[in-house]
């Protein structure tokens, strides 16, 4: 095959800047990094704000409906947005993430713990953001183990020698 | 008959193809895994995972809703 050149020895490398902690934003990065590693990219994901969140030991990951139109959930039997006023109730949030997470089960999505397991066990590289670090006060002992810490200089290194840069 | 087979049935993107790799490492080169999955996205993402790898896609065909993948190791 043509394409036999770029297999597992090949040198393709991709950057993803992972900013966001939500229970739904978790799965684009960790998809496209497993799935990149399976295709013999090598992969370096950068945690910085929220996105730190992900690297926690102990997941606790949330979806709110609150200010998200686009979120369509199953209710009396359809899918349809939750109107804001009712989305703002205590409660409403805890109850749409263990909807999706139940959503998720169903669909045979695989969970985030499991994606970060793969991608772990695939060798891409996890650097945390010093700065968001000390900004909110996050320990490297309550996050999971090989996560390097890094800035912005280490993560443009990274990218600019890399053939895709994501931010997400 | 495959040396190999994956059953990846009733899992969504992107688990058949990571369990693909996974189980293609314990397959001898040019030896072949056969993979079952019920995502139909499995169609075009098992055509580019083998592209991109220099694995050959022997076979890519459906039967009652199971899509049935013929990879021969060679990437």
């Amino acid at each position: 095959m043509a394409e036999a050149a770029n297999g597992d020895g090949n040198a393709k490398t991709m950057t993803i800047i992972v900013t966001k902690g939500t229970l739904d934003w978790a799965y684009p990065p960790f998809i496209l990094a497993t799935t990149a590693a399976a295709m013999g990219v090598e992969v370096t994901m950068f945690f910085t704000f929220y996105g730190l969140s992900l690297l926690q030991k102990k997941l606790d990951l949330q979806v709110s409906p609150l200010g998200n139109p686009a979120m369509k959930m199953p209710m009396m039997g359809m899918h349809m947005g939750m109107p804001n006023i009712v989305a703002m109730l205590p409660g409403v949030e805890a109850g749409a993430t263990a909807m999706m997470k139940n959503m998720i089960k169903s669909k045979g999505v695989a969970s985030i713990e499991e994606l970060r397991e793969a991608a772990i066990e695939a060798e891409v590289k996890i650097i945390a953001c010093q700065m968001t670090m000390d900004l909110f006060e996050l320990k490297t002992e309550d996050m999971i183990d090989g996560v390097a810490l890094g800035g912005a200089a280490t993560y443009m290194e990274k990218a600019l020698a890399s053939d895709i840069n994501l931010y997400i | 008959m495959a040396d190999k087979l994956l059953d990846a049935k009733g899992l969504n993107c992107p688990l058949p193809i990571l369990r693909a790799k996974k189980t293609l490492k314990e397959v001898p080169s040019g030896g072949t895994l056969e993979v079952l999955a019920t995502d139909p996205g499995s169609v075009a993402d098992f055509a580019a995972f083998c592209r991109t790898t220099g694995n050959e896609l022997v076979e890519s065909s459906s039967a009652d809703g199971v899509y049935r993948f013929l990879i021969k190791h060679t990437g």
